[in-house]
């Protein structure tokens, strides 16, 4: 276990390395220069030069790759261009928006997707099971913000039970915070809830026609108990994987929920810094998710090694 | 064929259809505006009413399918063009340098968050179809490298692939004139999958505004366009979100559908 481990790290800390070269050279070739972009057009050359210098754009490439680097891994993500204030602050006052997002769109798609599938699978092909795979190819066909703007219709403006857009903050109390962020987690969880759901009908499917279930089944277990017992704590692998690749993709894909509610969280922040060519900030935040990503990931593989050691084996 | 193909696939035709005919004909010309009329719901002239600025929704939705189809499309081409050549390579080189240089290439590109990444892509190079397609396109090229590579080493195992070698056939051809064939099904199935992915990320993009440009009608502007007069004029969402889903939805049940019949296996599994 500890050779598999230390070889997964490996392989995930030169993941990470490859990806921020990635990064940064990409946004470096991104054409127009940020100084001059602050400046606006009628900017005089020495104005733009001295502001080049200061910004520690007038250095080579690979110094700025390196002092980029370098701070991250202290934990200094440099400051932004257009604020004046240190990106790493700008992170963590958003991240306090999309991270409760995501987990709280992470636990009602868990909360729909478990009684769902299970469900399904317990009656398959009966109509129960068709019902809730019915649902599902629905799920994953909806565009999640065409469904937030209909919940905006139907709870904010109809009923007027949420708010339509923005965030009260956690200072307002936990409960007015969850609220506010109601609205957005269910639009971010219904696609969410939907493949999970497919996963965990499918996994235990597979499970149901193993030995071991067949022996539960002649020892007299009825099937309902069979499934309980046996059948759930075997499907939850594939399940736990997909969870935790789409915790990832709810911290990053909240990007256009946020749009659509005003939320100012990490995608907001990108979408802003983008506009404003503060390429500091865009760098620091996509390395940041690429870096949650790859973390996941890693965990997940070390979770499944620990739980199957059959695994350890294989790669 | 099962009920899932005929659907699914009855509804992808209906949508490729309307596309089609948008080239020789709309009700009304999608770009024309008629201040007048403008927010009328569904009525006889306007079949799915106007806009705010009083241009045709039906002849909008039409032309927006062709920016889709289009934009999705091409994506499943860049994805399966450079894709399925790696994918094959590496089965092909299974366990050598180039295919662990694929494979950690490809886990490279899957830890991107697939939708920053392309915001930040047309983002970076200026919003626009065609940036968009490459946004897209970027992300379906480690979905079929792994998918080509993953039945590529089991055939490579088969007796009939063993007879191509004594015959005297290289890797590259093998791979074109055996393998190829023999996961074609599989791509087929994959390509309807993240065709509809980019139907649903091209409307994503479009509505944030980094897709196609106006006057170029897309889905995912009308939906943007929408949002500020959704609660006076809710059929301005309805309507390309239904569009959308039902797209979406038929491309979804014709890959179920095309699994299933495709895969003999499969079928008698299911009966």
């Amino acid at each position: 276990m500890l050779r598999y481990s230390i070889k997964r790290l490996f392989s995930l800390i030169l993941s990470l390395a490859v990806a921020s070269l990635v990064i940064f050279f990409v946004i470096e070739i991104a054409p127009g220069d940020p100084a001059s972009f602050m400046l606006g057009i009628n900017a005089q050359p020495d104005t733009v030069a001295a502001l080049r210098t200061e910004l520690g754009l007038d250095q080579s490439k690979f110094s700025r790759y390196a002092a980029w680097v370098g701070g991250m891994l202290s934990g200094d993500f440099g400051t932004s261009y257009t604020y004046r204030t240190p990106v790493a602050e700008m992170i963590a006052d958003r991240l306090w928006v999309s991270l409760p997002l995501a987990l709280y769109a992470l636990a009602l798609s868990t909360l729909i997707a478990f009684p769902a599938g299970i469900y399904a699978a317990a009656r398959r092909g009966k109509a129960g099971d068709m019902a809730v795979m019915g649902a599902t190819q629905l799920g994953v066909a909806v565009p999640n913000f065409w469904f937030a703007m209909m919940l905006v219709l139907i709870f904010a403006i109809n009923l007027r039970w949420f708010n339509a857009g923005g965030f009260v903050g956690w200072d307002e109390g936990l409960l007015a915070g969850l609220h506010s962020l109601t609205l957005p987690a269910i639009s971010l969880a219904l696609p969410q809830a939907a493949i999970l759901a497919r996963v965990m009908r499918s996994a235990l499917l597979d499970i149901l026609g193993e030995d071991f279930m067949r022996t539960a089944r002649a020892k007299g277990l009825s099937r309902r108990q069979a499934l309980w017992r046996h059948g759930l704590r075997n499907a939850l692998i594939p399940v736990l994987t997909i969870i935790g690749l789409q915790f990832s993709f709810l911290l990053a894909g909240a990007i256009i929920i946020e749009q659509v509610f005003y939320l100012p969280g990490l995608g907001r922040l990108v979408f802003q810094a983008i506009s404003a060519r503060d390429l500091i900030v865009v760098e620091s935040v996509v390395m940041l998710l690429v870096f949650a990503v790859i973390t996941v990931n890693f965990l997940v593989d070390l979770a499944y090694a620990a739980v199957d050691p059959r695994l350890r084996s294989r790669t | 064929m099962s009920r899932n193909l005929i659907l699914g696939g009855a509804m992808s035709a209906l949508v490729l259809l309307a596309a089609a005919v948008s080239f020789v004909w709309t009700p009304f010309d999608h770009t024309a505006m008629d201040i007048p009329s403008k927010l009328q719901t569904p009525n006889v002239i306007h079949w799915l009413g106007t806009d705010h600025f009083g241009r045709d929704i039906f002849s909008m939705i039409m032309v927006g399918a062709r920016t889709s189809i289009a934009v999705a499309l091409v994506a499943v081409g860049i994805g399966m063009s450079i894709g399925v050549p790696l994918g094959l390579a590496a089965a092909a080189r299974s366990g050598n340098w180039l295919d662990e240089l694929i494979m950690r290439g490809n886990d490279l590109v899957f830890a991107f968050p697939s939708l920053v990444i392309a915001i930040l892509i047309t983002a970076i190079f200026g919003a626009g179809a065609v940036n968009a397609i490459i946004a897209i396109g970027i992300f379906n090229i480690p979905v079929f490298a792994r998918i080509t590579r993953g039945a590529a080493l089991s055939l490579w195992q088969r007796e009939f692939i063993l007879a191509a070698r004594v015959a005297g056939k290289n890797a590259a051809r093998i791979s074109a004139e055996h393998i190829l064939p023999n996961v074609a099904n599989l791509l087929i199935v994959q390509g309807t999958i993240q065709f509809s992915l980019g139907i649903l990320a091209e409307a994503g993009l479009s509505y944030v505004g980094l897709g196609a440009q106006p006057p170029t009608p897309s889905w995912g502007r009308m939906l943007a366009d929408a949002q500020t007069m959704v609660s006076f004029a809710p059929h301005l969402a309805l309507i390309p979100g239904t569009a959308i889903i039902l797209t979406v939805l038929g491309l979804n049940l014709m890959g179920d559908g095309l699994r299933d019949w495709l895969d003999p296996k499969l079928r008698v599994a299911r009966t």
